[in-house]
Formats: C-alpha cells, sequence, structure tokens
C-alpha cells in the first residue's frame, strides 16, 4: 500500500530510480550496515516506509556469535542539539548466522524491488569468505559488502579497520570474493588511513564492482569529569569507537571526491555514506559521484520515517533545477574539485554588509577583529545603533564574517574584478619551484 | 452594607493563585534558551541593564555548565541580581533590544535565565565573595533596602565595615514589603539578605528610623562616611471627599500586608476598585483578584500607552481577569454609611491644548474596597534638626557618584531622581560605594 502511494506520488517528479554495480533500488536511499538493518522486523518495516534498499548488518562466520557489550553508544551534543556526532563500540551481528540468512531470504523474497546487500566481514583466509558467500548467495540478496572499515573491536582481531588499512589484503580479500561469487562486490573502506585513494585502488585492483565509504572514524565521544570515565562508559573504562553523524559528513564528501577524481580510480561506483540526514546532503554526495547512498545515523535518531522527506525533497529539487533523474546531475561536483596549486590566485571577494538586514550582534566584527583581518569597522551613529562596515582594502575576503553572521543574506560576498588573469601557484612569481 | 471577608477561597485556590506565574527553567529549557544566544559584541543588553550585567557571558556559561560561575558574573555587577531576576521590567530594558527581537520577535529569555543561574547559588549555599582586608574605616547606611544593601555589600567588599539602620523590623526594603508576593516565592528577599551579610562585615540596626532615632547629623559625626538609600517614605493622596472612609487603603500598605501577613486571614472586598495606573496598581488589582475578589476594576485616567505599568504588567492583570478602564478620574468616595461603598468617576480626554481634562459626564462604579495607587514620594522628615542635603524636586540632588550636596553623604534608590528601580537602586548603591571607597582611601 505504501509503496503503490510512493509510486503515485512520484509519477509527475524525478525518476529516482539507481542503479549501482548492477544492484538496482527504486531510490538511492540505502539503511547502512548498523543496527537498524539486523533484522527482518526492522528492514521490512524500513522498506514499508520506502527506503531503497538495505545493507544487512554485518554477518560473521558460523559459529558462536560475537558478544556485546553494554553500553554502546555516545553522542556529542551541540547547543541544545543531540547527536551532532555519535560514536559506537557494538559490534557485528550477535545474532546467529542461519536465523539472519533466513530472514534476508524472507526479505528478498517479499520486496524483491528494493536493493538488499549482505555485509560480511571473516577472518583473513579464502576459505573463511569461500564459506560466508556460498551460504549467502542462497539468499537471493542483490550482493555483498566487504567490511573493511569497522575501527573498534572486531579490528583487534584482524577484521574489519585491521583490513581496510593495509591496500594489500583489501586487494586479496576482495581477489578471493570475486573468484567465488558473482554477486556484485561493494568494498566499504575506513577513512582512518592517511590517503583513502590507496585502498580504494586496491579494491579495484581486486576487481570490486563498488566502494562504499566512509565507515567510522576512530573517537572518543566524551570523558566523564565526575568519573573520569570515557564515553560511552562500560563498567567506568572505554574504548574508542566509531564515529558517524552529521559531524563527518565534510570528511566523508573529500575522501569520495579524493577516489571520484582519482584516474586511477575514476568511474569505480561509489556508495556514499557519512552523515547524510537530508535529501540536501544525498545530493551533495551525488554530486560528487556517488551512486546509491547509506543512511544511519539519522534514522538512529528519528526512525526511518526521515525516508519520506529524503525521498520528496530530493524529487522537489531535482524538479527544481530540471534534473529528469539521477545520472543528469551525478559527479556534476567532481570537475570543481581540484588541488589547491590550482586555484586562481587573482580571485577577489570583499564582504558587504546589508545595514537594513543588519541586527546589531556585532560578531561579523569581533571576530574579524580578533581572528581575521581587521577589516570590519565599529561606530555608533547619532541614534545610538551600532554601524559595521567593511574596511575594502583591508579586507581579503576569507568568508568569516559571511560564516558567523546569524541573518541570512545580511553580508554577502561581492566578487570584485582584480583586472588580472587567472594565475594559480604553479604559475606565481613567489613559487620558487614555478613552471616557467 | 459592604461586603468584605476574609478566607473568600480555599487554601488549596489560594496555594495555587499564589503560585510563580511561570515556573522556573529546569536545566534542559536553560540550555535550549542560552543556546538562543548570540554572544553579541557590544552587547545591546548589557548597555541596557541599569547594573551593566555582561549578560552574554553569563549566559554563555550557563551553556556550558557553569552555573555558578554565571551567578558569579551576575551578582558581581548586581548583588540582587536574584530578585531583578523576577522583578526588573526585562521586557523595557535588556529583552526589549535583544537582537533576537529583530530575526524572530522573541528575545533570548534573559530573566529567566538570570533567575535560573542565581538560584542554583543560592541553593547551593555558597558564598563566592570575600572581603578585602579591614581599611579601619566604618560606614553608616541609613535604608536596608535595595540601594542601602547594595551599598554596604560593594562597601563590606572593598573591606569596611558597615552599619545598616532600618526603620523597619526587617531588612530588604521593598522586596521585602513592596512586591507582589507571587513574584517573590519562598522567602526570596528574606534569602537574599542573608545572601549580602553573609559575606561578614555588615551589621543591620532594625527599629531605627533616621530622623526619628537618630540624626544625620550624628552619623556624620561618628561614622566616616553616610549613604542614604530611605526609599519613597510618603504615599501620595488622592485629595478628595471620602478619601478617609473605612475600606479605602494605599495600595501599599495592603500589598505590604500580602506579604507579611497569611492571605487566608486577610479581609477582601467582592467589588474592588483600584486607582492608578503604575506597577502597585496592578500589583493590587492582581492580587486583590488572587485573593477572591469577584469583580476588580482598575481605573486610570489616561490611556494604556500612558501607564507607567509595563505591557507585560497590563497583560498579566488583564489575562487575571482585571478589568482596566482607561479615560477616567476620581471624582468622590462614594460613602455607604461610614463605610465606602463606591466611587464616582467623570470621564476624561485630552482638549485642544493636549492637557488632561474632564468631560463632565461621570459615572459610579460599586465598590467595597478601594484602593489608592497613585504614587509614593520622599519627605524630606528624615533630616529634621539635621543639616539637609540640597533636594532636586522632591527628591535628594545627587552627582553622578551619588555624592549629595554635604561632605561624606551619598545617596541613591527612589529617593534620588531617576526610575524607580530595584535594579536601578542597586547601580546607585554599586557607585556610590565606589565613590565612597575613594573617598576613603584619598
Amino acid at each position: 500500500m505504501n509503496s503503490v502511494a510512493l509510486t503515485e506520488m512520484h509519477n509527475d517528479m524525478a525518476d529516482l530510480n539507481c542503479t549501482i554495480a548492477g544492484v538496482s533500488s527504486p531510490n538511492p536511499f540505502w539503511l547502512a550496515s548498523a543496527p537498524p538493518t539486523d533484522k527482518q522486523y526492522n528492514v521490512e518495516r524500513a522498506f514499508e516506509a520506502g527506503w531503497g534498499g538495505a545493507v544487512w548488518k554485518t554477518l560473521g562466520e558460523d559459529g558462536p556469535p560475537v558478544v556485546n557489550v553494554c553500553s554502546r553508544y555516545g553522542s556529542v551534543d551541540y547547543n541544545g542539539t543531540r547527536m551532532m556526532g555519535l560514536n559506537n563500540i557494538e559490534l557485528i551481528t550477535d545474532r546467529p548466522l542461519q536465523v539472519n540468512l533466513d530472514e534476508i531470504t524472507a526479505v528478498k523474497k517479499a520486496w524483491p524491488d528494493r536493493a538488499l546487500v549482505v555485509s560480511l566481514m571473516v577472518p583473513c583466509t579464502e576459505q573463511a569468505w569461500r564459506d560466508i558467500l556460498k551460504r549467502v548467495e542462497q539468499t537471493g540478496c542483490d550482493g555483498v559488502e566487504l567490511n573493511f572499515g569497522c575501527p573498534h573491536g572486531m579490528s583487534e582481531r584482524g577484521m574489519g579497520s585491521a583490513v581496510g588499512q593495509v591496500p594489500e589484503y583489501i586487494q586479496d580479500v576482495t581477489g578471493w570474493c570475486k573468484t567465488h561469487t558473482d554477486l556484485p562486490v561493494f568494498v566499504k573502506l575506513t577513512p582512518n588511513i592517511a590517503d583513502i585513494r590507496y585502498p580504494a585502488r586496491a579494491a579495484k585492483a581486486g576487481g570490486a564492482d563498488a566502494v562504499s565509504l566512509i565507515n567510522t572514524i576512530n573517537s572518543i565521544v566524551a570523558i566523564d569529569l565526575d568519573t573520569f570515565a570515557p564515553q560511552p562508559s562500560v563498567g567506568g573504562k572505554g574504548t574508542h569507537g566509531g564515529y558517524c553523524g552529521p559531524a563527518v559528513k565534510p570528511i566523508a564528501l573529500s575522501m569520495v571526491s579524493e577516489i571520484a577524481r582519482d584516474p586511477e580510480t575514476a568511474g569505480l561506483p561509489i556508495s556514499g555514506i557519512g552523515g547524510i540526514s537530508t535529501w540536501r546532503d544525498a545530493a551533495e554526495f551525488i554530486a560528487l559521484g556517488c551512486g546509491s547512498l547509506q543512511v544511519c545515523t539519522a534514522v538512529m535518531h528519528y526512525g526511518f520515517k526521515i525516508i519520506d522527506d529524503l525521498v520528496d525533497g530530493l524529487s522537489q529539487w531535482m524538479d527544481d533545477k530540471g534534473f529528469a533523474n539521477l545520472e543528469d546531475f551525478r559527479s556534476g561536483a567532481v570537475p570543481n574539485v581540484t588541488d589547491w596549486q590550482y586555484l586562481d590566485l587573482n580571485y577577489k571577494t570583499v564582504a558587504a554588509i546589508d545595514p537594513g538586514k543588519c541586527i546589531e550582534c556585532g560578531l561579523c566584527h569581533i571576530t574579524c577583529e580578533d581572528a581575521s583581518h581587521q577589516a570590519i569597522a565599529h561606530a555608533r551613529d547619532a541614534h545610538g545603533k551600532r554601524i559595521y562596515t567593511v574596511i575594502d582594502e583591508e579586507c581579503v575576503g576569507c568568508n568569516l564574517c559571511h560564516l558567523v553572521c546569524p541573518v541570512p543574506g545580511c553580508i554577502t560576498m561581492r566578487e570584485v574584478d582584480s583586472g588580472l588573469p587567472h594565475l594559480n601557484w604553479t604559475q606565481h612569481p613567489n613559487n620558487p619551484l614555478r613552471e616557467t | 452594607m459592604s461586603d468584605i471577608r476574609a478566607g473568600r477561597l480555599s487554601d488549596a485556590q489560594l496555594a495555587e493563585n499564589f503560585a510563580a506565574l511561570q515556573p522556573p527553567m529546569d536545566a534542559a529549557q536553560a540550555a535550549v534558551e542560552a543556546a538562543r544566544c548570540l554572544f553579541c559584541f557590544d552587547a545591546p543588553c548589557t548597555e541596557a541593564c541599569p547594573t551593566g550585567i555582561d549578560i552574554p557571558g553569563f549566559i554563555r556559561k550557563i551553556a556550558t555548565g557553569n552555573l555558578r560561575g554565571a551567578a558569579v558574573t551576575i551578582l558581581r555587577e548586581n548583588i540582587m541580581g536574584g530578585t531583578c531576576a523576577n522583578v526588573c521590567p526585562v521586557e523595557e530594558l535588556c529583552e526589549q533590544v535583544c537582537v533576537r527581537n529583530a530575526a524572530e520577535d522573541k528575545p533570548v529569555e534573559i530573566g529567566r535565565l538570570q533567575h535560573f543561574a542565581t538560584d542554583h547559588l543560592f541553593r547551593s549555599g555558597a558564598q563566592p565573595f570575600t572581603r578585602a582586608g579591614d581599611s579601619g574605616r566604618h560606614v553608616a547606611v541609613a535604608g536596608a533596602g535595595p540601594a542601602g544593601l547594595a551599598c554596604a555589600h560593594a562597601l563590606a567588599l572593598l573591606g569596611h565595615r558597615v552599619t545598616v539602620f532600618e526603620a523597619r523590623a526587617k531588612a530588604g526594603g521593598l522586596n521585602e514589603y513592596g512586591i507582589a508576593a507571587y513574584k517573590m516565592l519562598d522567602e526570596r528577599a528574606a534569602r537574599e539578605v542573608e545572601f549580602i551579610l553573609g559575606v561578614g562585615g555588615i551589621e543591620i540596626e532594625t527599629g531605627v528610623s533616621l530622623g526619628r532615632d537618630v540624626s544625620l547629623d550624628a552619623l556624620r559625626e561618628v561614622y566616616d562616611a553616610v549613604f542614604l538609600g530611605l526609599g519613597h517614605n510618603a504615599v501620595n493622596a488622592l485629595g478628595l471627599e471620602g478619601e478617609d472612609l473605612a475600606g479605602v487603603h494605599n495600595a501599599v500598605d495592603f500589598i505590604e500586608r500580602i506579604r507579611q501577613e497569611d492571605p487566608a486571614t486577610l479581609p477582601i472586598g467582592r467589588r474592588v476598585v483600584v486607582i492608578g495606573g503604575g506597577n502597585t496598581a496592578i500589583d493590587v488589582a492582581v492580587q486583590t483578584k488572587k485573593l477572591g475578589a469577584e469583580y476588580v476594576t482598575l481605573v486610570y485616567r489616561r490611556g494604556a500607552e500612558d501607564m507607567g505599568a509595563t505591557e507585560h504588567e497590563q497583560e498579566v492583570a488583564q489575562t487575571s481577569g482585571v478589568l482596566i478602564k482607561h479615560w477616567a478620574q476620581p471624582v468622590r468616595i462614594l460613602a455607604a454609611g461610614e463605610e465606602a461603598g463606591g466611587v464616582e468617576f467623570e470621564y476624561t480626554r485630552y482638549d485642544e491644548g493636549g492637557r488632561l481634562a474632564g468631560t463632565g459626564e461621570t459615572f459610579e462604579l460599586p465598590a467595597d474596597q478601594v484602593f489608592k495607587a497613585v504614587g509614593q514620594h520622599f519627605a524630606p522628615s528624615p533630616f529634621q534638626e539635621s543639616e539637609a542635603p540640597e533636594m532636586d524636586g522632591s527628591r535628594i540632588r545627587v552627582d553622578e557618584e551619588r555624592r549629595t550636596s554635604l561632605e561624606g553623604v551619598w545617596a541613591g534608590g527612589d529617593c534620588v531622581p531617576g526610575n524607580d528601580l530595584t535594579v536601578v537602586a542597586v547601580q546607585d548603591g554599586k557607585l556610590a560605594a565606589r565613590s565612597i571607597d575613594r573617598y576613603l582611601r584619598r
């Protein structure tokens, strides 16, 4: 019923159908491998709510399941808003393998149009991967995602990010998987590494059909100042956990862009992950080349219902922009990401304050004064009104005042024609290594 | 026969009526509200505060969970910051100029945040201030109201000894006797006095009235300096026929009784008429309604915008069920035997010259009780048989340091020119103390 309604609603709207590495879904929004996807009960309700796909919470080897601790999550709140960042020290599924496999089979049978990918993490032997793949294939799932990302717990046992931090292991394991299954293979990458391009290249070399990133970031969210216990605390002790949520989105966007514009991995499908909470976030990831998008923290904060605006908002925006389908704007921002050395050093902007919109908070002045270039003057007029004025000659166009101003549209960054041609660092006279 | 009696309402109803209008914020609400503060540079709120509290500074401390630090930031500038959080007309001071008004028509709730922070400190029982070493100087303060206590506290911090002479039985001045009961719950005024005295070096002698029990000349002779925080000491009269009838009261006296006595024992009329347009008129009107008066009519001779009471106070009255009648002035109190039975009013308007004038048309309002709230003033009676300071109209003339014309005598609060607000009185006391300190160390 719900899915029919969704289809009808979007008849006149942009086509959100998504295909990545041969896996199709009615929209690009998948639940990431995480607590919301660890059982049939949840995944089916998510599909009823309208989610396009799900990556089932990571399965491990057959045998005694892992054991989890209490508590498991820690939050970074900001200015009264909960969970700007979330971290966790939960492990892979703690349910028996066969229970998960049976439920995956049932879900896929009931929801054939949704993407159902199964996340996997087993020890680094070919035998272990071959065994699990054979059993997972029986479920009818659409693909597998190799969890080389989780930075806590399993990494101490030589799995998760312990693999993802060694490109050779990534290539080997990916290669084994491609050998032993015909299912599309997604390789989930850890951001806990100096240069994301190396693991991505290794995944590609191993034959990966797509990469998924980012997994969570090593983190301790807080120290309890009464007990000195790291958070989340397990009886007063803590350990680093995986950080995610809105706070990590910029890191994810950067890593996605690195892979998207690396000539060695260009064109490798990317399933984007990292703080995606709104359709705007989603559009940005797609603009940087992502195929499907994986969401977790926003659902852990608000529940499955957020899918409504994710789908609706993205469609409305695409309609406004005249994009008929996701391909119309996919990778649209990739050509605009470049190295610093190629930026135009003669491009100039200057801040402009609209006195009609100014509410006299003075933040532009004090931040410029204390933290930038002393380019905003402060004065009072005859009525005592506070007047803030940009000193054009001192303004370096840094953006700071524009960023701190609480009033939308009050401070704008005005382009100024410097009268000078495009000149980047590789050409600049101050650069002793400039191109001649 | 007039209908005046106590116990119109049950104890439970009275308790509900005299509870706080707005409950205090809890920690979560305070955190959300504090996050709304933009931490302005050259903050308009601080400028609008007569005591110059670093408002963005204390709100940021609330936001970070540094509640004791927030309270100290407040009290450092305004030792009665606890009372002022409740009684300041914030909608005409700090909150009126909050930049959030421009963006969303809703200021940061500075008053409630201030209440939250100061309450936290008071509940903890901590005394965050310590006195400087003893200066060997001794200052007399006449009047233990906001101005006198603020001056005494600041002097004590600076190392001076202070003796405060208070005519009444309790210290606190209007905080104790004059503010509506529902604004000062849980002995808040008394606790604040206790907190102020907790710093040490201040003695209070109650029951000692300047001019009656001790003279200004004597104080000047015995002490190194004198501060006069005498407040208003006289109530304006209507000057009308029938003013002496039983059932006609000064509003301030009745407000005091509500603070000092058990409300259940206060005789209250079925029909009440209040004459006046200031916050005192509002306070008595609202509280007679809370005590069970059935019909309370507040009559003011001009329009709503001319009222001394703030818009917020007028709203409180109206939502409490008080009928506010504008543009009418009292002609006489009507007698019913020996008692007041009503008030005759004449409609008013501005004449061609822009002066208030009666229209000649009158009406009568029946009343069992009539409350006069047409202002208070300072009468210079305390200076009998002493050299008196120069006056400015009916108030004591002071300079910007709150020095009077008399050597070694300072004054502040409602007995000097300026707005009659607790917060202004505190600032007077604080400035005078700094000036006295300079004088004593010259």
